[in-house]
Formats: C-alpha cells, sequence, structure tokens
C-alpha cells in the first residue's frame, strides 16, 4: 500500500470514527450514571436532520448546530421522563426514540422541504468547513511529518477537534471532579448516593443531558460535517456501533477513542476497498460491515475479557430501606 | 445534661398504599443517651427511622430536633439538622475507596483532590478518637463486613452528626464484633453523641441502652428506662400478650444416620471456596442447628445439599450417594430423594410473589406426574390440594387464587412450610424460618418443625439467630469461613463459646479478644477479595 | 391487596396509554398541515371498507402475529428479544432454501417442510445470544441488536453472492417453483360472481398465525414448560431452588422465540413475493415490540394489537398515496405505542393505582 494512500484511508478513519467517537462519550455519561441509552441512533439522527435543516433554512452552521443540539436534547428529556421520573424500563423508552426520531425525521423532512424526506444540499456557510491548520501546506512537503500533518491531523472541521479533546475532558470530569464522583457513584449505588444527601434524580438527568448534548454534536456533525445535508436514515447504524463501542472500551474514555477509532477504520476499508483479499482468501465487503457486530459480541461474550457495565444500570431507583 | 430533647417526634402517621405503617408516634430521645427502639418485624421501626433520616416523607406530625421544629424532607436535611444514619444493608459504593465513600455528597468543592486530602486527615482523627480504624484506601468491596460498618458510623461522624441512627446492626456481625460495635457506640454517648438502636433482639437493648420504646403494628405501646424493665417485659409489650420465650420440646431420640456430608467442597461464581471441606452427620428424629454469622458459607451448604449448586465431596442420604454435579444432581432430583428444603429467603427463593398461592403450592414438585393431565398441567388438582394444605396450615387469608405477594411474611412461610413438609421428606432443610416473621408465627413454625422431629424425620436448621438455635437444636454445629468449627451440645454451651467459634476461634485468645476477632474477620475478607480481580 | 384490580390493569392500562399515542400522533399530523379525521376516515376506508384492503391488513396482521409472539413469549422468560428482525430474514433464508432446492408435490407439504426449516433458521439465529445469555451473561438485548445487523450481511452476501440467478442484477432469489405457491384468500374465497380479495396477499399462512396464537397461549398457561418459563420470567434466583435450570429455560425460550420470528417470512416469502428478496421483513421485526407490549404479552392482545398495526400499515400506505402523509407516519405511531405502553407504563399506572386506592378508602 502507497503511503498516500494510507493517509487517505487513516484520513477516512478519523472522519468515519468522529460520530462514533461524540455518540460513544454521550452513551459513556448516561451509562456511567446507571442509564442505559440504546437510543444514541435515535438521537443522532434527529440531530442530523434538525441540524441540516436549520442550516438550510437559515445559512449558518452554527444555528444549525443548536438547533441539532436541541432536538437531541428534546430526545434525552423523553428518555429522562421514561427512565429516571416514570421508573420505565430503559431499553424500550431507548427502541421508542429511535423510532421516534426514524419516522419524525422524514415526515417534518418531506413536510418542510418536499424533497424526499432529504434537506437541500449545504453549501458555504451552512456546512463546517474543512480547518486548515497553521503551516499545513508551507510544511506538506517535508517527507513523511508534512503529509502527515497536512493529510491526516489538518484539514478537518472543527467538530472533529472537538471530539478529540472531548476525550481528555470526559476523563478529567469523570475522576477528578464532585460531579464525576457522584455521577461515577449513582450508577453503581445509588441508595449510596441519596443517603448521602445528593438528588439522584438530578445526576441522572445531568448524565442524561450531556449525552443529549454529545449526541447533537454527533448528529449535526454527520449531516453539516462529514455530509451536506441530511438524507433518511443517514445515521445508518452508527448509534448501535458507538454502544458496541462502549462495550469494547468497558465504559471507559480512552478506550473508547481507540475503539471508535478501530470501528472507524473498519468503516474506511470497507468504503475503499469492495472487495478486499488477504493472504489470498477474498474478505467480501459483507464481513467488514459485520465485523464491529461480530466484535461486540465477542467481547460480550467474555472471551476476551469481561465487560462489566455499571452495578446499577438499566435499574430504575426506586427508595428502599 | 439539658432537658432539651435531641430529638422529639410528635403524632408521626405514615401509610403505605392501603398499608398504615406509622400511626401516631410520639417520642423523645435526650442528648448523650442511647434510645432502643424494639419491636417485631413489620412493627414499622425501621419506616419511623427513615422518616427521621427524610428517607420517606410523613403524612402527618412534627420532627424537633434540639427543641427546633425541622422540615425533614431528604436526606439532605437530615444531614444538615445533625443526623447520620446506618442502614441494615449499608449504602456504600463498592468498587470506590473507603476515602471516596466518606466524601461522596461532602465534599468541599468542585475538585475532588483538596476533600480527599481533608477527608484522610479527619478520618484519622476519628479513628483514634473512637476505635473505627479502617484503611482510607481500600475498596470497599475488599473490606469485611464489621469494617463496612465502620465506614457508614465514619461517614455519619465525617458530616458532622450529633445523632446517630442504627438499624439492626448487630445481625451482620459475630458477637466479639457486636461487643466492639458497643464499645464505640459507648464512647460515642461518652462524647454527647445521642444514639437510636433500631433492634430486635431484647438482649441488646438490656446490655447498652438508658430508654427504651416498643413498637408494635406501627404504634408505640410504651416508653421505659431500661433499668426499670426486663426481658420478659419487653417481649409482651412487643407482642400484646405474654409470650414464651423458649420451644416446648421433649428430649431428642435421635435414630440411625439419614444425611452423610463428607468434606464437601464448593467454589462460587466468582471463584472464592465458599464450603471448604464441611463434614456433617443428621440423624433421624433431631434438629441439628447450624450457627454463624451470615455469609460464612451456610447459603452455600443449603444451595449445594438442596441441588442448586454443584460441589465436590460426598453426600449420602440414606446411606445412598448423591450426585453433587452433572446429571441426576438437580433440585428436583433432591426432592425425589426425599430432601425437603424451606430456603433462607421465602421471596426470592422459595415463592414466586406474582404466582397464585396454589401455583406457589407446587413450585419445585410442579413436575410430579400427578399434577400432569395429557401434555397439560391438572389446575383444577393443584388447587383443590392447595386449599386443603393452606386449611391446615391456618394460612390467612385461605384464598388459593391471591397472589404470594399479598400474604404477610408469616404467611407467605407457612406456604413454604406447607409445601415443603406435607411431602413428608426424610430429611428437611431449613434456613432462617422465623425471619421477617410475627411471633404467632414464629410459635406455629417451631411448634412444626419439633413436631415433624418427633415423626422421626431429620433437620438442618441454618439460623442466624443465636436464640431460635438455642431454643430448636438438638446439637450445634457452629460455621465460619466454610469450615466447621465445632459441634456442641445446647444444654453445656453458652453464647460466649459459640460466639468464640462463629469468629473462628477455638479458644479464648491470649491478647485482647476485639483484636483477635477483627484480624481474623480482615484475613477472610481478603482472602475473599483476592478474587474481585 | 394489590392497589389495583387485575381487570384494570390488563385493559384499563394499556387502553389509556393507546388514546395517548392515538392523541400525540393526531397532533402530529395537525402539525404537517393535515386534518386527523380525514386522515382515519381514508385509512379505514383503504384499510377496511374494502376485501382488498383487507386482504392488506390480514397480510400485514400476520407478520406482525408471529413478530409479536415472538417479543412476547421472551417477555414472560424475562427476557427482550430485539433481534425478531435478523431472526426473520434469517427464516426466509430456510424457507428460500427448502423452496429452491426440494421439488414438492403440493403447496401443503411444501408449507409444512418450509415451516419447519423457517422455525428452525430462526430458531438457529436466536441460539448464539440466547447461549451467550444463558451461560456467559451477555446482555440479550445488545447481543440480538448485533444479531440483526450481522443477519443483514450474511443475507446481503448470500444473495449477492451465491442465490442470485446469473444475470440479474437486484439482490433476490429465482423465483420459487409454482408448486410452492401458498393460496391466497383470493384463491380460497374469492367466487366468479365475487372476487374476493382481489390482488391482495393475505395467505393462508395467517391460518397459520392464529393458530401460533392458540399454541403460544395453551404453553404459556397450560404447560409444565410455560409454568418454567413464567417463573424463571419472575425469578431467577427462585428458580434455581425449584430445579428449573435457567440456562435450558433461556434456551428454549428464545429458540421458540426465534422460531416464531422466523415463521414470519412463510407470509412473506413464500406467500408473497415467492422468492427471497434483500428486504422481505420491512422493518415487522420491530414492530413486534410495539405489538407484544400493546398485547400485554397475552397472545389474544398480540392478536389484536397486530390487527390493529395491520390497519395501520394499510391505512398509512393509502395515506402515502392520497395525502402528503409519507408512510414514516406509522413509524411514529409504532414508537408512541412503544413509549406510552412500555416505557411511560408508569405515567398512566401510577395515577390510577391511586385513585383506586382512594376509591377503596372511601368505601370501606
Amino acid at each position: 500500500m502507497e503511503f498516500v494512500t494510507l493517509l487517505q484511508v487513516l484520513d477516512s478513519t478519523v472522519r468515519l470514527a468522529m460520530p462514533l467517537l461524540l455518540a460513544c462519550l454521550a452513551g459513556l455519561f448516561s451509562e456511567r450514571a446507571g442509564i442505559f441509552d440504546i437510543g444514541l441512533e435515535g438521537k443522532m439522527l434527529a440531530a442530523a436532520f434538525l441540524s441540516a435543516a436549520v442550516a438550510a433554512v437559515t445559512g449558518s452552521v452554527w444555528l444549525g448546530l443548536l438547533a441539532g443540539i436541541g432536538a437531541s436534547l428534546l430526545l434525552s428529556a423523553i428518555h429522562g421522563l421514561a427512565s429516571i421520573t416514570f421508573r420505565g424500563n430503559q431499553l424500550i423508552s431507548g427502541v421508542a426514540i429511535n423510532f421516534l426520531a426514524s419516522g419524525l425525521t422524514v415526515l417534518l423532512a418531506q413536510d418542510w422541504f418536499a424533497e424526499g424526506g432529504r434537506t437541500p444540499s449545504l453549501m458555504g456557510a451552512g456546512r463546517f468547513e474543512s480547518l486548515t491548520l497553521p503551516f499545513a501546506e508551507t510544511l506538506s512537503t517535508v517527507p513523511v511529518l508534512g503529509p502527515i500533518y497536512y493529510e491526516l491531523i489538518s484539514g478537518h472541521s472543527i467538530l472533529v477537534y472537538v471530539g478529540f479533546l472531548m476525550v481528555p475532558l470526559t476523563w478529567w470530569v469523570l475522576f477528578r471532579t464532585r460531579f464525576g464522583l457522584r455521577l461515577r457513584a449513582v450508577g453503581e449505588a445509588p441508595e449510596a448516593v441519596d443517603t448521602a444527601g445528593v438528588s439522584v434524580v438530578g445526576m441522572r438527568f445531568a448524565a442524561v443531558a450531556i449525552c443529549g448534548v454529545l449526541c447533537g454534536l454527533a448528529g449535526a456533525y454527520l449531516a453539516t460535517g462529514l455530509q451536506a445535508g441530511f438524507v433518511r436514515e443517514m445515521t445508518a447504524g452508527r448509534g448501535y456501533i458507538a454502544l458496541a463501542a462502549l462495550i469494547f472500551a468497558k465504559w471507559r474514555p480512552w478506550h473508547a477513542l481507540w475503539a471508535c477509532l478501530l470501528f472507524g477504520l473498519l468503516q474506511a476499508v470497507a468504503l475503499r476497498y469492495q472487495n478486499l483479499e488477504i493472504a489470498g482468501i477474498p474478505l467480501p465487503v459483507q464481513l467488514m460491515d459485520a465485523l464491529p457486530y461480530i466484535l461486540t459480541v465477542v467481547i460480550l461474550a467474555g472471551f476476551v475479557g469481561k465487560a462489566i457495565p455499571p452495578r446499577a444500570g438499566g435499574q430504575p431507583y426506586v427508595k428502599e430501606r | 445534661m439539658s432537658d432539651i430533647p435531641a430529638i422529639e417526634l410528635k403524632g408521626i402517621s405514615k401509610a403505605f398504599g392501603p398499608v398504615q405503617a406509622n400511626r401516631d408516634i410520639s417520642i423523645r430521645v435526650m442528648p448523650g443517651t442511647i434510645h432502643g427502639i424494639i419491636g417485631e418485624n413489620g412493627a414499622g421501626k425501621s419506616t419511623l427511622m427513615s422518616i427521621l433520616y427524610g428517607f420517606y416523607k410523613a403524612d402527618a406530625g412534627e420532627i424537633h430536633v434540639n427543641g427546633t421544629r425541622r422540615d425533614i424532607t431528604d436526606s439532605q436535611a437530615a444531614i444538615a439538622a445533625g443526623i447520620g444514619m446506618v442502614f441494615q444493608h449499608f449504602k456504600l459504593v463498592q468498587n470506590f475507596t473507603v476515602l471516596e465513600n466518606i466524601i461522596l455528597g461532602a465534599e468541599d468543592g468542585p475538585l475532588l483532590r483538596p476533600s480527599l486530602a481533608r477527608a484522610r486527615g479527619v478520618l484519622k482523627s476519628l479513628a483514634e478518637e473512637y476505635e473505627l480504624s479502617v484503611d482510607p484506601d481500600e475498596l470497599v468491596e475488599n473490606l469485611s463486613v464489621g469494617h463496612q460498618q465502620r465506614v457508614e458510623i465514619l461517614k455519619a461522624l465525617y458530616r458532622q452528626a450529633d445523632i446517630l441512627i442504627l438499624d439492626e446492626p448487630t445481625g451482620v456481625l459475630t458477637p466479639a464484633e457486636a461487643d466492639h460495635l458497643f464499645r464505640i457506640l459507648d464512647n460515642l454517648r461518652r462524647e454527647g453523641k445521642t444514639i437510636l438502636l433500631i433492634t430486635h433482639k431484647l438482649r441488646e437493648i438490656m446490655e447498652i441502652t438508658d430508654t427504651v420504646s416498643v413498637m408494635r403494628r406501627g404504634q408505640m405501646t410504651a416508653t421505659v428506662r431500661t433499668a426499670d424493665t426486663s426481658p420478659e417485659e419487653l417481649a409482651e409489650l412487643m407482642v400484646g400478650r405474654k409470650v414464651l420465650l423458649r420451644v416446648d420440646k421433649a428430649p431428642a431420640t435421635p435414630g440411625r444416620v439419614l444425611l452423610e456430608v463428607e468434606n464437601l467442597r464448593h467454589v462460587d461464581a466468582h471463584g472464592v471456596e465458599r464450603l471448604k471441606g464441611v463434614s456433617l452427620q443428621l440423624r433421624a428424629g433431631e434438629i441439628l442447628g447450624l450457627a454463624g454469622v451470615a455469609g460464612n458459607g451456610q447459603s452455600e451448604l443449603l444451595e449445594v445439599l438442596g441441588g442448586y449448586a454443584a460441589a465436590k465431596g460426598a453426600v449420602r442420604l440414606n446411606g445412598q450417594a448423591l450426585p453433587l454435579a452433572g446429571p441426576g444432581s438437580d433440585a428436583g432430583a433432591r426432592r425425589a430423594a426425599g430432601l425437603g428444603h424451606v430456603p433462607e429467603d421465602r421471596q426470592t427463593e422459595g415463592l414466586i410473589m406474582p404466582y397464585t398461592a396454589w401455583e406457589n403450592t407446587v413450585f419445585g414438585y410442579h413436575r410430579d406426574p400427578r399434577y400432569q393431565r395429557g401434555l397439560l398441567m391438572d389446575n383444577a388438582a393443584i388447587r383443590a390440594e392447595a386449599a386443603d394444605k393452606m386449611a391446615r396450615y391456618d394460612v390467612r387469608p385461605p384464598d388459593p387464587d391471591l397472589a404470594a405477594r399479598n400474604f404477610s411474611g408469616g404467611n407467605q412461610q407457612k406456604i413454604v412450610l406447607a409445601r415443603e413438609i406435607e411431602r413428608d421428606p426424610e430429611v428437611l432443610l431449613i434456613g432462617q424460618p422465623t425471619r421477617g416473621v410475627d411471633i404467632g408465627a414464629i410459635e406455629f413454625i417451631h411448634k412444626e418443625i419439633v413436631r415433624l422431629r418427633d415423626r422421626g424425620k431429620a433437620i438442618l436448621l441454618v439460623s442466624v439467630e443465636l436464640d431460635e438455635i438455642f431454643a430448636l437444636s438438638d446439637r450445634i454445629a457452629v460455621i465460619f469461613d466454610g469450615q466447621i468449627m465445632g459441634e456442641r451440645d445446647p444444654a453445656r454451651t453458652n453464647q460466649t463459646e459459640l460466639g468464640l467459634l462463629m469468629a473462628g476461634m477455638t479458644e479464648m485468645p491470649d491478647g485482647p479478644l476485639v483484636e483477635a476477632v477483627d484480624a481474623q474477620m480482615a484475613a477472610k475478607a481478603a482472602r475473599e477479595a483476592e478474587h474481585h480481580g | 391487596m394489590d392497589r389495583m384490580p387485575a381487570w384494570a390493569d390488563a385493559v384499563l392500562v394499556p387502553l389509556i396509554s393507546i388514546l395517548l399515542a392515538a392523541l400525540l400522533s393526531a397532533l402530529v399530523i395537525l402539525a404537517i398541515g393535515e386534518s386527523p379525521v380525514e386522515a382515519l376516515l381514508l385509512m379505514v376506508d383503504g384499510a377496511l371498507m374494502r376485501s382488498t384492503g383487507w386482504g392488506y391488513t390480514l397480510y400485514y396482521a400476520t407478520n406482525f402475529i408471529f413478530t409479536g409472539l415472538c417479543v412476547a413469549i421472551a417477555f414472560h422468560a424475562s427476557l427482550f428479544n430485539i433481534g425478531g428482525e435478523g431472526q426473520a430474514m434469517i427464516g426466509g433464508l430456510g424457507v428460500a432454501l427448502v423452496c429452491l432446492f426440494i421439488p414438492f408435490p403440493h403447496w401443503s407439504i411444501a408449507l409444512l417442510v418450509a415451516t419447519g426449516a423457517a422455525a428452525l433458521f430462526g430458531a438457529g439465529w436466536a441460539l448464539i445470544p440466547a447461549w451467550l445469555q444463558a451461560r456467559r451473561g451477555s446482555h440479550i438485548v445488545i447481543t440480538t441488536i448485533m444479531f440483526n445487523f450481522i443477519a443483514a450481511a450474511v443475507l446481503n452476501y448470500v444473495l449477492v453472492n451465491l442465490l442470485r440467478p446469473a444475470g440479474a442484477m437486484d439482490p433476490a432469489t429465482a423465483p420459487f417453483p409454482a408448486a410452492t405457491h401458498l393460496p391466497s384468500f383470493h384463491d380460497m374465497f374469492a367466487t366468479a360472481d365475487n372476487p374476493l380479495f382481489r390482488g391482495s396477499p393475505a395467505n393462508v399462512s395467517f391460518f397459520l398465525a392464529v393458530l401460533a396464537c392458540l399454541g403460544v397461549w395453551l404453553l404459556i398457561w397450560r404447560t409444565r414448560l410455560g409454568y418454567e418459563i413464567r417463573a424463571m420470567g419472575f425469578s431467577e434466583s427462585a428458580a434455581r431452588y425449584a430445579g428449573i435450570s435457567p440456562v435450558r429455560i433461556t434456551v428454549i425460550t428464545m429458540l421458540i422465540s426465534g422460531g416464531l420470528a422466523g415463521m414470519m417470512a412463510l407470509n412473506t416469502t413464500m406467500g408473497e413475493a415467492e422468492r427471497l428478496v434483500m428486504n422481505a421483513t420491512e422493518g415487522a421485526g420491530f414492530i413486534g415490540i410495539a405489538v407484544a407490549l400493546m398485547g400485554r404479552s397475552h397472545p389474544l392482545g398480540v392478536l389484536l394489537a397486530a390487527l390493529l398495526f395491520g390497519f395501520l400499515y394499510q391505512g398509512g400506505a393509502e395515506l402515502a398515496l392520497w395525502t402528503n402523509i409519507p408512510r414514516e407516519l406509522i413509524t411514529v405511531i409504532q414508537a408512541l405505542v412503544i413509549l406510552f405502553t412500555g416505557a411511560l407504563g408508569n405515567m398512566v399506572r401510577v395515577p390510577l393505582e391511586r385513585m383506586f386506592v382512594a376509591l377503596r378508602r372511601r368505601a370501606s
């Protein structure tokens, strides 16, 4: 493989990994607080749609981003209402949210734009443009490091850099702050948090809200950064892959980064090479598509280190003596 | 000592749906005293204390702390009022360190580092002041139960609690650990702290409290000075009538060996060895009581004998070897072989709570061909049989169509007992037969157990209540850390001797007892922690 | 005492939940500038007023009965099988294989063998998640979701690379031989002067679905296995005490569940398309979740809920044809039903319980 090709595949890995990473960190906040969230997919989709729609109408991607985050937060609020306030089944709520987003986005897109369930293509300020980092062009001629800097590190939209920054930030918040201590505690032993005089409901809603914001970023990136507009079902299972990455990462921020990059790489390779051959054995593209899911099942099976979710995960908190 | 009570409750009432848990309760507790609250299971003690700690909200009534009325709407408010609570089931984050658990909810600022540093210092001085030492950097899941309880007390003290509520604190402790706890409570009293001790054990009330209140069916029936009362009087106040504190039974006439357990070993799902070579013999017509603090292998012994945990070693019933793993080792096969089992926890094991009473009366025996009609179950036959059993065991209400969850604890236990005893087992395993059961049902259950013995059956009684062990057993074995520490004749032993065995010691240590017991418990916790990974 | 009579819990709670879902759906229709009343009339007209409409309604209902039962029976064992979609896809593969490669003399024999194949393949696809849950504690919700994606990849590979006839473009098998074609309602009920169900896909597998409802009811409430499944669903620790192996029950329940999902393929693949196409399931596996929740996991409830969703599906298609309301409206309704009958059940139940407690207080 040529060096340039490699860089291009890695560059595309970064792009494809970013929505996964943002959604994965979103799920991390929620699940660390004991709220399972299989509605990442729906929140991303809603954010993708509304960000593209608002960006298309106003011509401002920043307004679009805000709207996307708002859409995602709204679904988060429903999830919180169902699973925290009314102590409903978190998995069922997540399923409902995914369908709600899947149906409403097309319904509204059709009603607003009448373009067959998509938004108009975004142009100019309606999209997140790639940022060229300082000296990228001048340094691009430097052997090896130049192209790496120019092709791989520079030239992404601002959300990509935000996404990468979210990893250390998440780690710091979780393990070095009061908020993080309480958030982790509420996912492990909500009764301990409650008897310590801290509101379990408040902590869990905060976590679900953060999850909403991050999913909003992920969806907005998808529709206004990675692509130029919304098309129906454009998340294409990314929410579930993010969930898979979260399990793969065993609910830890740095591991989440590596897991998402790995799954991004698989997608990038599948995208570039429809028919891959390794050591003479042809690997069908379908295998590449399915690999993240297969890997997750293998991890879940516990054959490669056990993935233990937060202890109170999925359980509504009911006061008990 | 001032005249203003540290705690005064006035007219507290609380209902859960149709159940009235507390009815017009008033109580005054003076500062610097230990006040006991005693009552049967379900008398409403824990509910009352949970209201005081803001865990539940009272429907009516007032709470006064140090003379001022306080509106305690949540735990935060209780903490602010200087109240701390040690729950029966600890409220600790298992995979946090001791220090992290201490500061949780009482941090000094948005960043953890300064809070942790300050807590470390405070902890050190508290440990010296009250004999409350624990390793601040150890994960809670690696601590012994006694030490976890200390963390709970430290949590309250760190929040500068002046009033400490302890809910059934000795249920999980060895007698020596309980003694140590009482020493700590004594120290706290001396420092002017006020302590509310909830218990159902008369002995503890007599031993440590200054005053005692008795609760019955959600009401406060009396408050007296401990020095002016007796266990007999308290028991009568608790139940509302005279009670026999002992069980009437004739001396046992043990026959041939019915159950033989030899060198039983069992490793649990986490890889911890829970049974380390247990050997027992059980004869026809006798009750063998297995004493021990919860978590020392007695649950696992019942599971293995009951046929739902695999083990190594040998078990013979009537001389027949029972397979301990693989085919033929399941619970159904054990029942077929004549081994009945009243499990320790009727709510999570013995009964399916949403199932009707009649469905529950065949639970575990549902594969019996007599309940089958072709491919289907013969529900009519099961129902008829159930009505009959319920009548004979005085289950109230005698309605087979009522779901198990709608019966009281005592009546639920009678349903289980009816199911297991009516099958006429050769050997009956019975765990915590009277946990969460009112005194009326306790008497009934104890009588049934003795009657079964007198019919020449063998009974293995597992109980964490030493009083129950003494009252029923013809022979007492003590288990500690998966091993039988010894067997004693109930007529020739006493609580102190059994207490030592329960802490894994066969004789009085040379040094202070408390330290020796502490060392034993820490060593046990460390062995189990190795497998937490 | 229970706080609420059983009938209220079984009927009132779902009914109010559905009304709430319907109300919100009407608001959605209003929001996109259409009239909910007209939309409903149009749906009724298209789905129920002509036999052809019924033919479609019952065709869709057949799918939803199978997938609804699939989810419902798993619910009884306290398992959430989101994998009905994937199990149905693989069930379709089973149907296609026997239909393509076994020369059947008559459709009835073909149906019998294909039923076995569909159930076997569907069950097979549920086996690994079931085993992983039972033996390794891997969360079945996540594994079945993953298996849906893997099933899509497998089916895609098989259709593109293995079963696609030479020269064909779309990923689908060759048409099945005529001897495997199932009698449609039109074949069965139309007469010369009364061409009932003309052009509609409802077929004999509908009756199979109704039989499956009866079978599941008997299984759950009248057999030893059902007793054990429900017992384990309520309490795994109690099941172990009673000698009921949670591993065995988990695996058996999931096999039945997957088998039922797989049988859905009889309707779509053998009954309608008469070949296996890529997207034969059309999300019916997921609608099964809504159907099971709404039907409170009771076969009769599942049957009724499946009919309602059949009506919604056919009515939704009519709406898409005649108005500006896209078919995705049905997805929204489906989401609202899941939300209200599933996740927000307590929102309805708790006030109702309070009401009943208050009523009883007043009465006593």
